[in-house]
């Protein structure tokens, strides 16, 4: 019993010493990681449709992007622009607002990325399409995850 | 006393290691990319434009989709979704005429198309229209399913004709390409592929 207890007490207690440098190596870790929501969503989070054509997003800086979903409690398809639900009318002032902010040079390189529910309407999304074409903003990308199509359809 | 007392740890390399796992990290995580089908809209014609030239029913392939998300092809067969990539491919690589004329040449025969060359067909990949029609009703997983089936009937085709001129499939060509923008020769390939076989897919208004 005596030998036992010798033996307790000979270990070294454990350093801490290190502790705040992993400490700060999660806080790091997460600051890089976390990317904050530029727009809080008004609508139920899009279920993006998969495909398996898809293109990555480059410069994210000359993307905006154009949520389609359903809110809670409402019918039909609702479209939210910046930080609000927005008509279909809205599109234009939204391209515009959108090129105040890039030198001339990049408005033809502008991208609108749609990001629908899956479940939302084609003519919701003419709409939007038709809006974006008068205002000859003619680079779109659907956005959709990489996956199998057939998950699509239910 | 058999054994000393243990000595204690240095941990001044323990900082080391976390900056260590802290650049691996930071290299190796991928912040959330953004990905999807990229398309590009029709521009807006003017009212007083003049009319369409009339293309030739054969060189049209027209794929509907109605409120009921079934897939109709060239109005009269109903298909699945995984079936349209083959019946596209067979359609755009058809090569049963001549085609437009490239750079000024005299319109000539598509020689790179495996296709059956039947003349009720499409007569040249950069004259065959892939026409998608839709339904307002139809549901938009629906629509990006068949999209990107055609959209993969033209990687597919472009693949094959690129793996046979220059051994490497055409979507490995891309990234090279993006990977090295200022090599031209890489660029000029992409060029040729794509020009062989043009990408045209419209997106009909859909019926109310």
């Amino acid at each position: 019993m005596s030998k036992f207890k010798k033996k307790k007490k000979g270990m070294p207690g454990i350093s801490t010493a290190s502790l705040p440098d992993i400490v700060f190596m999660l806080l790091f870790f997460f600051m890089v990681t976390t990317v904050m929501r530029e727009t809080e969503l008004k609508i139920r989070k899009p279920q993006l449709p998969k495909a398996t054509e898809i293109k990555k997003l480059e410069r994210k800086s000359l993307v905006s992007y154009i949520y389609v979903g359903k809110v809670e409690g409402q019918n039909g398809d609702k479209i939210q622009l910046n930080d609000r639900i927005s008509d279909v009318k809205d599109v234009k002032y939204f391209v515009f607002a959108e090129r105040e902010t890039h030198p001339e040079d990049e408005i033809p390189l502008l991208t609108t990325s749609i990001k629908a529910d899956i479940e939302s309407n084609v003519g919701t999304i003419t709409d939007i399409k038709e809006e974006l074409r008068n205002v000859n903003a003619l680079k779109i990308n659907y956005s959709t995850l990489k996956g199998d199509i057939r998950d699509n359809v239910k | 006393m058999a054994k000393r007392d243990v000595p204690e740890i240095n941990a001044g390399s323990m900082a080391d290691i976390a900056f260590l796992l802290l650049i691996f990290f930071l290299v190796t995580t991928t912040m959330d990319v953004d990905t999807g089908i990229s398309r590009k809209l029709t521009e807006k014609q003017p009212e007083d434009a003049p009319e369409p030239p009339k293309l030739k029913e054969k060189n049209v392939f027209i794929v509907t989709v109605n409120r009921n998300n079934d897939i109709l092809v060239e109005g009269e067969t109903f298909m699945t979704v995984d079936k349209i990539r083959a019946e596209a491919i067979k359609f755009i690589d058809n090569g049963g005429g001549l085609g437009n004329p490239i750079d000024g040449a005299e319109p000539a025969e598509c020689d790179w198309c495996n296709g059956a060359k039947d003349p009720a067909s499409s007569d040249h990949p950069n004259k065959a229209v892939i026409s998608l029609e839709s339904d307002r009703g139809t549901s938009y997983g629906t629509y990006i399913s068949v999209q990107n089936e055609l959209v993969g009937a033209y990687t597919d085709l472009r693949n094959i004709l690129s793996e046979k001129m220059y051994g490497i499939s055409y979507v490995q060509l891309l990234k090279d390409s993006n990977n090295n923008p200022s090599n031209t020769s890489l660029k000029e390939r992409v060029k040729l592929i794509k020009g062989k076989y043009p990408q045209i897919l419209s997106e009909a208004e859909p019926t109310k």
